[in-house]
């Protein structure tokens, strides 16, 4: 049986190759320096969030109050990386 | 992730999955003609295999219904049996089967002409079996997976057909699909390094037409172009000297199929 090439990369739809991460929504708090945001979690938790080089490649503006997508790393969970902004 | 080296005691467990591979692979490759389903072929590989020691390695692997793979035409690989696909006079039908016996698996597969068919794709069965035989000849210690992978390629598009790009061949052993993936085109002189005990199983997918692939379901695949593709595969292991052909007894020499 032949193996499909590559399957392992198909499954995430984000092209971000750092695939262990928790994606979770949120809400933008306030803006920091450095792209840097403080975003609210579902779950309340509140966590420092920056900008996804992806986005801001693309000049995605992000305000207070915008609702997020952000991955956070499994080892440190107090810090994330915003990969969507919703509409 | 690594590649296993298998020792010699695990070939001879992976040779004997493999020679029960053979056997099902010739009878099925002798009973086909025209008017049988290919539910009729996964049938009767059932019955070959019962009794046997181990049990069909796709069944069930990732949720696949049947032992068999049976493409028809331009179905390139994973056709799932069907008691409504009759085979026809000029049709051909690649057979892919495996087994698990004590944890070790080997794979293998052909394509079969169902009665007489076109001489174009009496070629095609040719030239791709051919590219596994030379694919096959640099299974050698040394040598690496790009030259494998060229050797395949560079006969296949020298004869006007086209390798797939989107299945490759892959590294076989405790697992079905392990390290490394062998694709079935390459340069010479690139990719992991071949090494005593690597077991690899190599099986060129070749189109007629175009390279492109369209995904039918989740399992099947064909031609975007519709042409006719073939498919032949071994379980090759690199051995001290020549290339060890698991999948088949050690007494046949001469051409993979």
């Amino acid at each position: 049986m032949a193996k499909q090439f590559n399957d392992e990369k198909k499954k995430g739809d984000s092209g971000n190759s750092k695939e262990d991460a928790i994606e979770v929504m949120a809400t933008v708090i306030e803006p920091l320096p450095n792209a840097m945001f403080r975003v609210e979690l579902e779950n309340k938790h509140q966590v420092l969030a920056h900008v996804s080089g992806k986005m801001r490649k693309n000049f995605i503006r992000i305000l207070a109050g915008d609702k997020v997508a952000v991955e956070l790393s499994p080892y440190d969970l107090t810090r994330g990386r915003i990969v969507y902004r919703y509409k | 992730m690594a590649i296993h080296l298998r020792s010699r005691d695990e070939l001879e467990k992976m040779h004997r999955a493999g020679l029960i591979v053979h056997e099902v692979l010739t009878a099925l490759r002798d009973a086909v003609r025209p008017g049988l389903t290919t539910m009729d072929l996964e049938k009767l590989a059932e019955e070959k295999i019962a009794g046997k020691p181990g049990k069909p390695a796709f069944k069930g692997y990732r949720g696949y219904p049947c032992s068999l793979c049976t493409s028809v035409n331009s179905e390139i690989v994973h056709g799932i049996p069907s008691a409504k696909r009759k085979l026809r006079e000029g049709d051909i039908v690649s057979i892919d089967f495996g087994m698990e016996v004590e944890g070790y698996f080997a794979d293998s597969a052909v394509t079969v002409p169902v009665g007489k068919i076109r001489p174009e794709t009496q070629k095609l069965l040719e030239v791709t079996r051919e590219s596994l035989d030379r694919a096959i000849e640099k299974m050698r210690a040394g040598n690496r997976l790009g030259d494998v992978g060229n050797a395949v390629q560079s006969w296949v598009e020298e004869n006007g057909f086209s390798v797939v790009r989107e299945f490759v061949g892959h590294g076989i052993g405790t697992k079905m699909h392990d390290e490394p993936n062998l694709p079935n085109y390459g340069d010479v002189g690139r990719g992991a390094r071949l090494q005593e005990g690597m077991v690899i199983a190599v099986e060129p997918m070749v189109n007629a037409g175009r390279p492109e692939v369209r995904m039918r379901d989740e399992w099947v695949a064909e031609t975007a172009d519709g042409s006719p593709s073939a498919h032949f595969e071994h379980t090759v292991a690199v051995t001290a000297n020549s290339p060890w052909i698991l999948t088949r007894p050690k007494d046949v020499t001469g051409p993979s199929w």
